[in-house]
């Protein structure tokens, strides 16, 4: 309990030293605020424009939400269509290991063209992102059975679906949790790159338009949202995982 | 003598399970592994027989053949005098794995088979508990494999092995991962499932003192390809001990004939 205590009030205090040596830096060396604020500026403008922040934060939110929805429903069947056909799995899988070596996030400019400049580009850009780690995890799930528990399965006379929903499933359940916690942080990415793009709305948009008018304090502040969003939703996976997977330790 | 367990099935009745030139070959050609060969073998009705070998011998290979897992190349088996493929849905099938599901508490396991059987949930937990409290494990219904010990993991395989409603136990190495003092645990936790579930049980194990604890007789199997090369009687009551004179000299005779080189080989 202790020691559970201490890893989370020692990076901290790590945290709030760094905080303290830049707010030092800052005034000993009298740095412009529009070139590097002060954390307390910064956090002085977050909780003034909190409003502002949490509109633009929940927009990209959305959009990660639904991309994450689009790319597990997606994921999930063709994980599931790679493990039950061979044809499937020879004609598709080397091309989803292929297409990880793609920068999407190059291809952004293209998705805003073909999406438009609303939230459609920016989910298909965070969908994208999660769609390859949930395939390729869930696929090694729901192969990672052991050969043995499936040959008691068939001597216990279970039928194919009986042994997909028993043994395949659950033991694929931690894969797939893994491929979940690889992406999410890394959609978030995707969806303000979209945003930087082209938007109207969202953190990325705040911070393209804050940077232009040298209000830096509020790139920082929409950075630092970003940065809570990032670590709730790892946060939120992590808290499901350990209920649907509570026999992992 | 034990009554209840006839030593030999020689009376008119057809003994339970026949097998006859059975022969599994693995590939074709150059690369063809022969790994049984003319196995035959009988067990009776409420008989426990042992098979015991040098490993590699294709024990499993002969479990999985019997098991419907695998088709042999040769031979024939036959259930109460009667020929079949195998003895799919017949058997209970046990390894030295405990080949529990992690993600299932104890209780959970234990219900596998009546489950896949698709009998009502309430009445298969109820069993499961009946049974566990006989194997000493009431009180861990809720715990998941991880937490629990090797030996109790190996009587909860056991539990769910007999809740399968099988007569015919197959168990392949079932304790040989459990260290010595937990093995003669179970080894009396299956006597007492033995005769209290009526069960015919056949046993793989390379432990000459379970093979003698066990088993009414003893079947010892030659290097790959697995042969049977003899067959031994063991017409001592139970419970047994291994310091017994007469367990002595049949572990003697046992081990001569695992040590020493089949007759025609060099």
């Amino acid at each position: 309990m202790k020691s559970r205590i201490l890893n989370v009030v020692l990076p901290l205090c790590v945290l709030l030293a760094i905080g303290l040596i830049w707010e030092a830096g800052v005034k000993v060396f009298n740095v412009p605020h529009y070139i590097l604020p002060s954390p307390g500026r910064i956090l002085v403008v977050m909780w003034d424009r909190l409003g502002l922040l949490l509109f633009h934060g929940l927009i990209t939110l959305l959009e990660v939400a639904l991309g994450f929805l689009v790319a597990l429903a997606l994921g999930v069947g063709l994980a599931v269509a790679i493990y039950a056909s061979r044809m499937v799995e020879r004609s598709l899988l080397p091309l989803v290991i292929a297409s990880q070596t793609v920068p999407v996030f190059a291809a952004a400019p293209l998705l805003i063209l073909w999406f438009g400049y609303g939230i459609g580009s920016k989910v298909v850009m965070a969908a994208v992102i999660v769609f390859f780690p949930i395939v390729i995890n869930t696929v090694q799930g729901l192969r990672a059975a052991d050969p043995d528990t499936v040959a008691l399965l068939k001597i216990l006379e279970a039928s194919p679906r009986q042994i997909f929903f028993k043994v395949r499933v659950p033991q694929a359940l931690p894969y797939f949790f893994s491929g979940i916690k690889i992406g999410v942080a890394v959609s978030v990415i995707g969806a303000v790159i979209g945003e930087w793009v082209g938007a109207q709305r969202g953190l990325g948009y705040l911070m393209i338009h804050a940077n232009a008018q040298l209000q830096v304090e509020l790139v920082f502040a929409a950075i630092g949202i970003l940065s809570l969003l990032g670590v709730g939703l790892y946060a939120l996976v992590s808290g499901l995982e350990r209920v649907l997977v509570p026999w992992r330790r | 003598m034990n009554s209840q367990r006839p030593i030999t099935a020689e009376s008119n009745e057809p003994p339970l399970l026949e097998v006859e030139g059975l022969g599994m070959t693995f590939g074709h050609g150059p690369e063809a592994l022969p790994v049984l060969e003319d196995v035959r073998l009988r067990l009776g009705q409420g008989e426990c027989v042992a098979l015991i070998g040098p490993s590699g011998c294709g024990k499993s290979t002969f479990f999985n053949v019997l098991a419907g897992l695998v088709r042999p190349n040769d031979g024939k088996i036959r259930l109460r005098g009667r020929p079949a493929d195998s003895l799919r849905g017949i058997v209970a099938y046990m390894q030295q794995k405990d080949l529990l599901l992690p993600w299932r508490k104890m209780l959970d396991n234990a219900v596998l088979g009546l489950e896949i059987q698709g009998a009502p949930r309430s009445e298969a937990r109820r069993r499961a508990r009946e049974l566990l409290e006989v194997f000493g494990l009431d009180g861990f219904e809720d715990r998941y494999p991880d937490e629990l010990s090797g030996g109790m993991r190996q009587r909860v395989a056991l539990v769910r092995t007999i809740l399968c409603g099988k007569n015919i136990w197959l168990l392949d190495e079932p304790f040989g991962a459990l260290d010595a003092i937990t093995r003669r645990e179970m080894q009396r936790w299956l006597l007492k499932a033995f005769s209290r579930f009526k069960a015919s049980v056949l046993l793989v194990t390379h432990d000459v003192e379970e093979a003698l604890l066990l088993a009414d007789r003893v079947y010892v199997m030659t290097a790959r390809p697995g042969r049977i090369r003899a067959d031994l009687d063991v017409p001592l009551d139970r419970p047994r001990r291994v310091t017994q004179s007469e367990m002595v000299r049949l572990k003697e005779e046992l081990l001569d004939l695992l040590e020493s080189r089949p007759e025609g080989e060099a």
